[in-house]
């Protein structure tokens, strides 16, 4: 096998490009007057194409998380320009899906109605949305769980019912903030054969954040490094052409994989160091 | 604890209590050893007795002059209940959604809520007159602020990342109101509504103590104008079943509405 992996250069336009983001500055007014605002991050120019996975990586507090907001309409940015699919966003961004890093489901909703409320509220009578609702549990493999509240379900079923919740809207566009933050090793892995499993079905575009570089390279076909904050900027993207279908824990023992972790991390560490230097703990 | 075990507890506490007070106000002190003369450690002249207590109750109920009376209160309780928290629950709504009006009508709502009630009584009176309403009006004072706090707070307090989850799932705002924060709002209602049950009762009795001619409180003023201890007492009495009643009824209520928290939450203190 060749070269796997390639630096590309920053800013690469492709074809078919489904999320643009160019000069974003994203500054937040700051808590006290008199001083100057914060900026989360400055001069990022991202794109991602129909159909491409991208994860971005990056230490604790970098914007990672920001960029995610201005992508789905949340955050209108201070400087640059949001696109999608060619056109500038304006308000939310109705063809996207978010998945949350903390709980998002509505709690007084069991699994089944969480996952039917997308359809409801866009008009779709409720049998119709309770039957693919259904059928949504079913592929997360949560078909026993209909009935349950989320207080009653585990953490890593919580986060397959907001996939569920998301993917049922068949949404163009896939955001996706350390979904599988706080879930154990095991629970991961097997959500994300789940998430390659159900985007290879139906190839959306996948903007992925996470702090788990590992996670980025098993699960991407482009892994972005962003540097540390306050106004941080991207600082790195790597193509990641490992075989698909992939199976996460399987990819990992692949000589290519060390390879590329090895080159990413190598970038990463000093960006690691910066925000220790400021105190702002671990990754 | 199991339940029975439970209720048995509760009732060893009533018996403990009734028969300590029976025992304080039937049995005297023999003479010389706190006075001269043999004495009750509960003088039944300002305590009465369990029994007469008892025995003025269940006339009350058998003659059934009581019925009236706790027809009137309870009128005046659901009354004062369902404006007061109709208004909360609206008014809280609109000014957790309107910065403005909220940021302007602040100090004066702190106001209002900070005057004691019972001054208000002899105004209402004058007002309204002597009829239920003068009652209903001092009840709904106090539970629409009570009410009216609650769903401020709890539609201020919706999680901010459900909220975005919602708005990303496509809800306007009118669903956003409907399917986010009216059910956030319900559980921060539900944790006032025995609060405001109560007050609404005492807004109700206070009102009929201070000047009616019907109803549970114009009952124990009058026994306690003439120094019938046993019919305050018996008025208290029903009064105290009376609340535990309507209590179990809202308990009731809320757990068929609020069956999606979680248990530990669920449990009142």
């Amino acid at each position: 096998m060749g070269v796997v992996a390639a630096q590309v250069p920053l800013g690469t336009a492709l074809t078919g490009s489904a999320v643009t983001l160019a000069g974003l500055r994203i500054a937040f007014p700051a808590p006290r007057r008199r001083e100057p605002p914060f900026t989360a991050v400055d001069g990022v120019d991202l794109e991602v194409a129909t159909g491409e996975f991208v994860a971005i990586v990056g230490p604790t507090g970098c914007g990672k998380s920001t960029l995610l907001n201005a992508a789905a309409g949340l955050l209108v940015p201070s400087a640059g320009r949001v696109a999608i699919f060619g056109e500038p966003l304006a308000g939310l961004n109705r063809r996207a899906g978010y998945l949350f890093q903390a709980d998002a489901l509505l709690p007084w909703r069991t699994a089944l109605d969480n996952v039917a409320v997308g359809l409801e509220v866009a008009g779709v009578p409720t049998g119709e949305a309770r039957a693919r609702a259904r059928g949504w549990l079913d592929r997360v493999g949560l078909a026993a769980f209909l009935q349950r509240y989320p207080h009653m379900l585990s953490g890593g079923q919580r986060k397959r019912v907001g996939l569920a919740q998301v993917l049922i809207r068949d949404p163009e566009i896939l955001l996706m903030d350390e979904p599988f933050g706080p879930l154990d090793a095991l629970t991961r892995q097997f959500m994300g054969n789940l998430l390659l499993e159900l985007w290879g079905a139906a190839r959306k575009a996948v903007l992925f954040v996470t702090h788990d570089l590992e996670e980025a390279i098993a699960l991407a076909d482009r892994v972005v490094i962003m540097g540390a904050g306050p106004a941080a900027r991207i600082i790195g993207e790597w193509r990641v052409e490992l075989p698909r279908p992939r199976d996460i824990a399987e990819v990992r023992l692949e000589p290519d994989f060390h390879r590329l972790y090895r080159d990413i991390w190598s970038t990463l560490r000093d960006e690691v160091a910066k925000t220790y230097a400021r105190g702002e703990g671990p990754l | 604890m199991t339940r029975p075990k439970l209720l048995a507890l509760r009732v060893a506490v009533a018996v403990v209590l009734i028969a300590m007070w029976h025992v304080g106000s039937t049995v005297r002190i023999p003479a010389g050893v706190v006075s001269a003369k043999a004495v009750f450690p509960l003088d039944p002249f300002f305590f009465s007795t369990p029994l007469a207590v008892f025995e003025r109750t269940w006339r009350d109920f058998a003659s059934g002059v009581i019925w009236y009376h706790l027809g009137v209160t309870l009128l005046e309780t659901v009354l004062a209940f369902v404006i007061g928290a109709v208004g909360g629950v609206l008014i809280g709504f609109w000014f957790a959604r309107q910065h403005t009006v909220a940021a302007v009508f602040d100090p004066y709502v702190k106001a209002a809520n900070a005057l004691p009630r019972v001054v208000l009584a002899p105004i209402f009176a004058l007002w309204l007159g002597l009829g239920i309403w003068s009652k209903v009006a001092l009840g709904v004072t106090l539970v629409f602020f009570i009410v009216f706090f609650n769903v401020y707070q709890g539609v201020k307090e919706v999680s901010p990342t459900v909220l975005a989850n919602a708005r990303m799932l496509g809800m306007s705002e009118r669903q956003l109101l409907r399917h986010v924060y009216w059910p956030s709002a319900l559980t921060w209602v539900f944790s006032s509504l025995h609060t405001a049950v109560g007050f609404a009762l005492v807004g109700a009795v206070v009102g009929e103590y201070l000047g009616s001619a019907a109803g549970l409180g114009y009952r124990i003023q009058q026994a306690e104008g003439v120094f019938d201890v046993a019919g305050v007492f018996s008025g208290m009495l029903v009064l105290a079943v009376f609340v535990i009643l309507i209590d179990a009824g809202v308990s009731a209520i809320e757990n068929r509405l609020l069956a999606w928290r979680p248990a530990a939450v669920a449990e009142r203190p």
